[in-house]
C-alpha cells in the first residue's frame, strides 16, 4: 500500500464524503483557489467546483454562523478555520449556538456541522497562530472534540465526524500534516475510544494530537534506559475514554500526562483530576504533567522549542516517578 | 530523636517480646552496646543499639506482650554528629542506596583479628528509615491498599520511591521478606514457645521452597589427612582446648567461599548481592526441637583455636537462649552438620535470603581406592544446596572441589 500523508488522509475523507453525499460541502478562508492554508483541500475545487468548495471572507464569526445555518437547513457543512487562534472570533457561534440549539429547541433542531482547525506550535508561526485551546472546546457539552494524531485517525475520525448529528470540532495539529502513514480506513471509526499506541508496564504516558510523536519518542528513550512505558493516545477529548486510561494505570500505577496547552487550565489537568477520581487506589506515585511554558508562543525557534513540551522533559517526568 | 524498634532478628521473625532493659532513661549508650534482651520464637537475644546517644524514654516495659517487628520500644536521643545507622536487619538487608539500574554490591569488610571484638558489619545507609509513629509516612495509594490487604504496617516498611515514598514494590518486598502475616502471629500470643519456633521455621522453610529453585550437589571427601593432622595437633593441646573435626569443616567451608564468592550473600530484589565478609551461620539444634543458625563473623579469617572457642561459645549461648542480635541477622551462608549421630548426607533447605547451604554428614569409615589399592579411610559427604537463580551447578561443583582440596591440606587451615 502506498504511503499517504496526514494532510492527504483528511483530503481523502472529505473527497469520499462529498462523493457519497451531495449535502456535504467545504467552506473556509482560502480553501478553494489556494487549496487551503495547509494545502489540505488542494485539488478539491477542480473536482467539486465553487458551489461545494467555497472561499469565504475573513470573518470567522460570519462563516461559522453560515455553517450553522446550512446545517440547520439540512446540509452537512465542513467549516475549515485556519488556526485555533482564529476560531476565538467564532467562539460565540460555536459555544452559544451550535452547541446549544438541540437542547434549546427541545430536540427539534440539530447542527450536523464539522469544524476543522489547525492547532499547535512548532512551526515558527508566533503567538497568534500557534496555540492549543482544545481543552476549551472539550469543556463545552454539546460539541464533540476530536484530536487525530495518526494518519489513519485523520481519515477515520473525520469520516466519523461527518456522520455525527451534532457539531464536531476536529483539531489537526499542524506539525502532523506532512507525517506519512499507510493503512487508512475506508469506514468511519468509532468516536470516544482511546488507544494504547505502545504497550508498557512501568509508567503510562497519556497524550493526544501533536504530542503523540514526541511521547512515543520519549517512550523509546525510556526503553533504552530500561523503563517500559505505555503510551495512551486519547484520540477524542469529548467524549473522553477514561476506561482505557484507568486500565493502563491499573497496570503501570504511574502516569505522566502530556499536552501542549499551558499548564494552568490545561486539558492534562482534567485528565489528572479524572485519574484521581477513578484510579486513586491504583497510583504508586503522584500523577504529573508536561505542558507548554506559560508564555505567548515565541517566534524565535530556540525560544519556541523551549516553550513547548519536549522529549527530554517527558523522559525526565517519567523517571521522576520511579 | 530515634526510635529503638523491635528488631527483626531473622527472616522468619515477625514478633518479639521485650525481656529486659540494660539501660535506664538518661543513661548513655555506646554504639554496638547491648541495651536490651528480646525474646524471639527461637531464643532470648541480646539486642545492640546502632545509635550512640542517650536513652530518652522507655516505651515498652519488660515482660509485656508479644509485639510485631518494627514496634517502637524506646526513644534514643542520638549523639550530636553521630549518624543514626540502621541495624543489620532482614527487613532491610544490606542494599546499597544507589538507585537502579546498577545492581548494588555490598562489600562490608570485617577486620576481625583473633580476640578482637567483632564489630558490627557496616550497613550502607538505607534509602529511608522506617518512620516514627505520628510522623507522616509518604505511602502511595496502591502501596497503602496492598499493605492493608497483606496485614503489613506501612510504618515498618522502608520506602525507596522518590522522596522516600513507600511504593508498591516496597510493600511486595516487605511481604516477601515477612512470609507469616503479622495479624495471625499477634493474635496467637499464647501459643507456646515450641509451637512458635515451629511456626517460624515453617514460614522460613516454606518461603525457601516456594521461592528458591534449589540445586543439590554432593561429593565424598577423604578426611584421613585432616583427621591425622587433627589427632597430632590435639595431642599437644590441653583437653579443654582440643579441636573438633567440625571446626576444620567450618573453616574449610568458609575458606572455599573465597574461591567461589558467588555463593556467599543474599538474594535481594531479584538479584544476587554478594557479601565480601564471610559470616558462617552454624546450624545448632536446640533441646526440645527446633534450630537456630547464628553467625560466626568473618569465619574465614579466624584461626582454628579461635574458631573452636567461638563455636563452643555460640552453641552454649544458643542453647541458653542468649544470642546477640547481630549474630542472628547476618549469616551470609549456612553450614549444617548432622554430626556423630547423623546420617551420611544432608541436603539442606537454604535459609532465605541466603544463596547457599553447605551440609556435612557424619564421618564414616569406608573402603576407598587410592593409587590402585583399596584401603579403609574416614570420609565425609559434603553437599551444597545452591540457589539456581544466583549460581549454576558448575560454580557449585567448583566450590565442593575447593572444599575437598582445602581439607587435604589441614595444616594450612
Amino acid at each position: 500500500m502506498s504511503k499517504i500523508t496526514y494532510r492527504e488522509a483528511i483530503r481523502a475523507a472529505m473527497r469520499e464524503a462529498m462523493r457519497a453525499d451531495p449535502r456535504v460541502f467545504l467552506m473556509g478562508e482560502d480553501v478553494g483557489r489556494y487549496g487551503g492554508a495547509f494545502a489540505v483541500s488542494l485539488g478539491l475545487l477542480d473536482e467539486f467546483g465553487p458551489e461545494r468548495i467555497r472561499d469565504t471572507p475573513l470573518s470567522e464569526s460570519g462563516f461559522l454562523g453560515a455553517g450553522i445555518g446550512a446545517a440547520l437547513g439540512g446540509m452537512r457543512p465542513i467549516v475549515e478555520i485556519m488556526t485555533v487562534n482564529f476560531s476565538l472570533l467564532a467562539l460565540d457561534q460555536l459555544v452559544n449556538h451550535a452547541a446549544t440549539l438541540r437542547h434549546m429547541s427541545g430536540g427539534q433542531f440539530s447542527v450536523p456541522m464539522v469544524v476543522r482547525m489547525a492547532s499547535g506550535g512548532g512551526r515558527g508561526m508566533a503567538a497568534q497562530h500557534s496555540h492549543s485551546f482544545e481543552g476549551w472546546y472539550a469543556h463545552v457539552p454539546g460539541i464533540k472534540v476530536l484530536t487525530p494524531a495518526t494518519v489513519a485517525d485523520a481519515k477515520g475520525l473525520l469520516l466519523a465526524a461527518l456522520e455525527e448529528p451534532d457539531p464536531v470540532v476536529v483539531l489537526e495539529h499542524a506539525t502532523l500534516y506532512p507525517v506519512e502513514g499507510d493503512d487508512t480506513p475506508d469506514a468511519p471509526m468509532e468516536i470516544g475510544l482511546a488507544a494504547v499506541r505502545r504497550p508498557g508496564a512501568r509508567v503510562s504516558l497519556v497524550t493526544y494530537g501533536g504530542s503523540l510523536p514526541k511521547t512515543l519518542k520519549a517512550a523509546d528513550e525510556l526503553a533504552k534506559e530500561g523503563v517500559d512505558a505505555e503510551v495512551v493516545d486519547l484520540r477524542t477529548l469529548r467524549p473522553l475514554d477514561m476506561d482505557t486510561v484507568v486500565g493502563s494505570i491499573a497496570k503501570t500505577h504511574r502516569a505522566v500526562v502530556v499536552d501542549e496547552m499551558w499548564k494552568t487550565g490545561s486539558f492534562a489537568g482534567e485528565v489528572m483530576a479524572r485519574i484521581m477520581e477513578l484510579a486513586f487506589d491504583e497510583l504508586d506515585a503522584p500523577v504529573v504533567r508536561v505542558c507548554s511554558r506559560e508564555v505567548p508562543m515565541p517566534y524565535a525557534k530556540h525560544l519556541e522549542e523551549a516553550a513547548l513540551p519536549q522529549v527530554g522533559q517527558i523522559v525526565a517526568a517519567a523517571k521522576g516517578l520511579l | 530523636m530515634t526510635d529503638f524498634l523491635m528488631p527483626k532478628l531473622g527472616a522468619d521473625m515477625t514478633q518479639g517480646r521485650l525481656i529486659e532493659w540494660f539501660k535506664k532513661p538518661g543513661e548513655r549508650i555506646v554504639r554496638g552496646e547491648v541495651i536490651a534482651v528480646v525474646e524471639t520464637d527461637k531464643a532470648n537475644v541480646d539486642v545492640e543499639s546502632w545509635v550512640a546517644g542517650t536513652l530518652q524514654k522507655i516505651l515498652v516495659a519488660p515482660g509485656g506482650d508479644w509485639l510485631p517487628v518494627g514496634t517502637p520500644l524506646a526513644v534514643i536521643e542520638p549523639e550530636a554528629g553521630a549518624a543514626a545507622e540502621a541495624p543489620p536487619s532482614f527487613a532491610a538487608p544490606p542494599v546499597a542506596a544507589a538507585p537502579k539500574p546498577a545492581p548494588p554490591v555490598v562489600t562490608p569488610a570485617v577486620p576481625a583479628g583473633p580476640g578482637a571484638p567483632v564489630p558490627a558489619p557496616p550497613i550502607p545507609e538505607p534509602v529511608s528509615a522506617p518512620v516514627a509513629p505520628g510522623e507522616r509516612v509518604p505511602v502511595s495509594p496502591i502501596a497503602r491498599k496492598r499493605a492493608a490487604a497483606l496485614g503489613l504496617d506501612a510504618a515498618t516498611i522502608r520506602g525507596t520511591g522518590p522522596g522516600g515514598r513507600i511504593t508498591l514494590d516496597d510493600v511486595e518486598r516487605a511481604s516477601r521478606e515477612r512470609p507469616a502475616p503479622v495479624a495471625p502471629a499477634v493474635a496467637a500470643p499464647a501459643a507456646d514457645k515450641r509451637q512458635r519456633m515451629r511456626d517460624a521455621i515453617a514460614a522460613a522453610m516454606a518461603r525457601s521452597k516456594r521461592e528458591i529453585p534449589h540445586y543439590y550437589l554432593g561429593t565424598t571427601i577423604d578426611l584421613s589427612k585432616a583427621l591425622a593432622w587433627l589427632a597430632e595437633a590435639n595431642a599437644k593441646l590441653p583437653v579443654a582446648e582440643r579441636l573438633l573435626a567440625g571446626v576444620l569443616l567450618i573453616k574449610a567451608a568458609a575458606l572455599a567461599l573465597r574461591e567461589v564468592p558467588e555463593l556467599n550473600g543474599f538474594w535481594i530484589d531479584g538479584r544476587a548481592q554478594r557479601s565480601e565478609a564471610i559470616h558462617a551461620g552454624v546450624a545448632i539444634s536446640l533441646r526440645g526441637g527446633g534450630l537456630v543458625a547464628p553467625a560466626i563473623h568473618g569465619a574465614d579469617k579466624l584461626a582454628l583455636p579461635e574458631l573452636m572457642q567461638r563455636v563452643t561459645d555460640l552453641v552454649a549461648r544458643a542453647r541458653a537462649g542468649s544470642l546477640k542480635s547481630s549474630e542472628m541477622t547476618d549469616p551470609t551462608i549456612t553450614i549444617t552438620s548432622l554430626g556423630e549421630r547423623g546420617v551420611e548426607a544432608v541436603y539442606g533447605v537454604i535459609y532465605p535470603p541466603q544463596l547457599a547451604l553447605v551440609g556435612f554428614g557424619k564421618v564414616v569409615e569406608r573402603p576407598w581406592a587410592v593409587d590402585g589399592a583399596v584401603g579403609v579411610r574416614p570420609v565425609v559427604t559434603a553437599t551444597l544446596s545452591g540457589d539456581h537463580r544466583a549460581t549454576d551447578g558448575h560454580r557449585g561443583a567448583l566450590y565442593l572441589d575447593a572444599l575437598d582440596r582445602l581439607l587435604q591440606a589441614p595444616d594450612k587451615l
